[in-house]
């Protein structure tokens, strides 16, 4: 940290331009030594206020000459004269928003700029207060996320504003991915009318989870929100086992299963084309229960003759069976379902509760990719059929849903996205009150398309360049975006750019795991609850 | 008005001439000097000085071969102190209009047989507070070179400052500026400036 106070002055406009920034050079009392890249400053312009950060500091001479023959490091005399004059520090700078000046910047806010601040425009440190008015203050429906790098200014993101639109999170194994959406979600949860649906690969969300390395349990949604989270469970006797309170047990019939969650599956299952198509045929030919009967067809002249019927290649069939085995396999998967999951989940949604579907042991992609597709696809549906009802003028339209999924790219991939109900909801947006949170370490694997439909993206460290390229692309500064990327810290530290927040900024995300830190997160919460419950108490 | 050390003999624009009241008491190179000129006072810096017979025809003659000092030739010979005669001459840095110190030429040369002052350590820090004067010593005609001028009066001026060392730092920095593009000449001056 430096010691220099907000709003010092730290040098003059020198030359710039729109795309490559300014050039600041340094007043001769402030040292380069002070200056830190990703520092945030203000220029004052004629007319505007500039609010930019400084992304390169260099060192230069007005005379070639004192870079041949400098003057003797023992003539600090010599030193401390050409110092500010004939050798001085210039900062680059690059500006991006204006803060103040124009109508649009004080009715609505931080406006992207247009232009350059004239000759001679003073360059302060950006001062807290300015800070505030560019990353905003905790209030009803902004959420406090972390700290911009450096700074004790808390960077706020406006949740409603950010659940409109499709977000993803990426980031390195281990870097800190399921901190930041654990943080995330609280804040949808406090601070939106959005209603989560989670889908647990790990079991990290619901209960406990772990912090890296495993070395101390960390707690979750429901421990903290109990009222507005409900934990849902494939595997009802490994959440037993970890103490889980779960709410509902998911068993899946084979009724539920569409052909297109068995297209999903194909490269899992490794079907062929062929078997995929099949499928098709085979709902159509056996109806509802396809998948049980299909199993059941035996080696039978009749079963060939169907086949036959349907032109399905006889090794094509098995190699479609053996897939359907391996689904038939999985324990949650049942003949037939007692309850039905999707209109449970609804109810819990529409009651404005959180939703966590815990895996248990089944952390194998195959079942993943089958019963969130699946889960989703239904209600998404229910979604639309309510959307349009609302449209219609009848009713209110549903609470706004943000899907959380793991391991995006499985359902992302250029190849299954435009089969998966994941790939609609990611280019259909809000149009029906759907959004994702996508969590994934490989966004190289996600459709592009799909990419660059994701309103806001938080990265932490990812260094391999496909993917650096893929999250970055279409952000404007995106060179100067990738040196910033490639700098974070290896956890605890990520980038955020788009929708939500006025400018790319880096910040290291609020704390999690402790017990001030759950204070932090539920404080606002048990007071609300507290009185609420006074008020019930005194007309009681 | 009783320490003026001298009288103006010659006077230009941008410089004066001025013959010393008393033999050798010239004021050191570099030193400011002022003249009154009513209503205004010409501020002036020392840049050479001489001495020499007072009739340009006949030149002084070597008569020390059997006196023991130089001092001893003097007092033998008491009629030297009427034959001989120091004068220097000052470049104008300046004046003072209306109580206000202007760093740049005065509209006009001030007169003949003016008095000439030593500045007093006060009037010297009034108008070193700024350095716009060096931009006159730098590009000046006098016939020592510039840079020693500057380094001269600088050091002069340093005399009178309560921290020496920072005033020095300021007006090296404003030298700098002035000799931006010959690093050499400033490096050379900034030499001449430590104490």
């Amino acid at each position: 940290m430096m010691d220099n106070k907000p709003n010092q002055p730290l040098g003059i406009v020198v030359a710039g331009s729109v795309e490559k920034g300014t050039e600041v050079r340094l007043d001769s009392n402030s040292s380069v030594e002070d200056m830190v890249v990703g520092r945030y400053v203000t220029i004052e312009g004629r007319k505007r206020r500039f609010f930019g950060m400084i992304t390169d500091i260099s060192l230069g001479v007005t005379d070639q000459e004192i870079a041949v023959s400098p003057p003797d490091t023992t003539d600090i005399f010599t030193a401390a004269v050409l110092e500010g004059t004939a050798t001085y520090g210039s900062l680059h700078v690059l500006p991006m928003l204006t803060i103040a000046g124009d109508a649009n910047s004080i009715s609505e806010g931080p406006q992207p700029v247009k232009t350059v601040p004239s000759h001679f425009s003073r360059v302060n440190l950006a001062s807290e207060i300015d800070m505030e008015l560019v990353f905003g203050k905790e209030d009803a429906s902004r959420f406090y996320i972390g700290n911009p790098l450096d700074m004790e200014t808390h960077l706020c993101l406006d949740l409603e504003t950010l659940v409109k639109r499709s977000n993803g999170i990426f980031g390195k194994s281990g870097t800190g991915k399921t901190f930041l959406t654990r943080i995330l979600l609280i804040g949808i949860l406090q601070k939106s009318r959005a209603v989560n649906l989670i889908f647990d690969m790990h079991n990290e969300y619901g209960w406990m989870g772990t912090s890296e390395g495993g070395q101390r349990q960390v707690k979750a949604l429901k421990q903290l929100f109990p009222e507005k989270v409900a934990v849902f469970t494939l595997d009802e006797e490994n959440s037993r086992r970890r103490g889980v309170s779960t709410d509902f047990v998911v068993r899946i019939g084979f009724e539920d299963i569409d052909p297109e969650d068995i297209s999903l599956l194909r490269q899992t299952l490794n079907l062929t084309e062929a078997a995929v198509e099949a499928v098709y045929q085979l709902r159509r030919k056996l109806g509802k229960d396809w998948m049980q009967r299909a199993l059941d067809l035996k080696d039978t002249e009749e079963t060939r003759a169907l086949l036959t019927e349907m032109s399905i290649h006889e090794s094509t069939f098995q190699n479609l069976k053996r897939g359907l085995g391996t689904i038939r396999r999985l324990p949650f998967i049942v003949s037939r379902s007692p309850v039905d999951a999707v209109k449970s989940i609804m109810e819990y949604l529409d009651r404005g509760m959180n939703v966590v579907l815990e895996f248990g042991r089944f952390r194998d992609i195959t079942a993943y990719v089958l019963v969130a597709n699946m889960l989703a696809r239904r209600i998404y549906v229910r979604y639309q059929e309510k959307m349009e009802a609302s449209m219609a003028g009848n009713v209110a339209p549903p609470t706004p849903l943000v899907i959380t999924i793991e391991e995006a790219h499985k359902f992302l991939n250029p190849e299954v996205a435009p089969r998966t109900i994941f790939g609609t909801i990611a280019r259909e947006m809000r149009k029906y009150n759907v959004t994702l949170l996508v969590i994934d370490q490989r966004p190289s694997a996600i459709d592009e398309e799909i990419m660059s439909q994701m309103g806001t993206k938080i990265t932490c460290l990812l260094d391999n360049e496909r993917d650096i390229d893929a999250v970055l692309a279409g952000v404007s500064g995106k060179n100067e975006l990738k040196t910033v990327l490639a700098r974070l810290a290896p956890k605890q530290q990520a980038l955020i750019f788009g929708h939500a927040v006025p400018m790319p900024v880096p910040f290291r995300p609020r704390d999690w795991g402790t017990t001030e830190s759950y204070k932090e997160f539920t404080g606002g919460e048990n007071t609300v609850r507290q009185a609420e419950k006074d008020i019930k108490d005194l007309f009681d | 008005m009783e320490n003026k050390i001298a009288e103006v003999i010659a006077a230009g624009t941008a410089d004066f001439t001025a013959e010393c009241y008393e033999l050798y008491d010239i004021p050191p190179l570099g030193s400011l000097v002022k003249t009154i000129d009513s209503p205004s006072e010409i501020f002036a810096v020392v840049c050479q000085a001489s001495t020499t017979s007072i009739e340009p025809g006949r030149r002084p003659i070597a008569r020390g071969k059997n006196e023991a000092t130089a001092e001893a030739v003097y007092q033998a010979n008491p009629q030297l102190l009427k034959l001989l005669r120091s004068e220097f001459q000052a470049l104008v840095v300046g004046h003072k209009n209306d109580n206000k110190i202007l760093q740049y030429l005065p509209p006009k040369p001030t007169r003949i047989h003016g008095f000439v002052f030593p500045c007093s350590p006060h009037e010297i820090k009034e108008f070193s507070q700024s350095f716009e004067f060096l931009n006159l010593l730098v590009n000046s005609s006098a016939q020592i070179p510039s840079g020693e001028l500057i380094a001269a009066t600088l050091r002069e001026m340093t005399r009178v400052q309560p921290d020496p060392q920072a005033f020095l730092v300021t007006a090296g920095k404003k030298l700098v500026t002035l000799l931006s593009g010959d690093y050499q000449r400033t490096k050379a001056i900034l030499g001449r400036l430590t104490l």
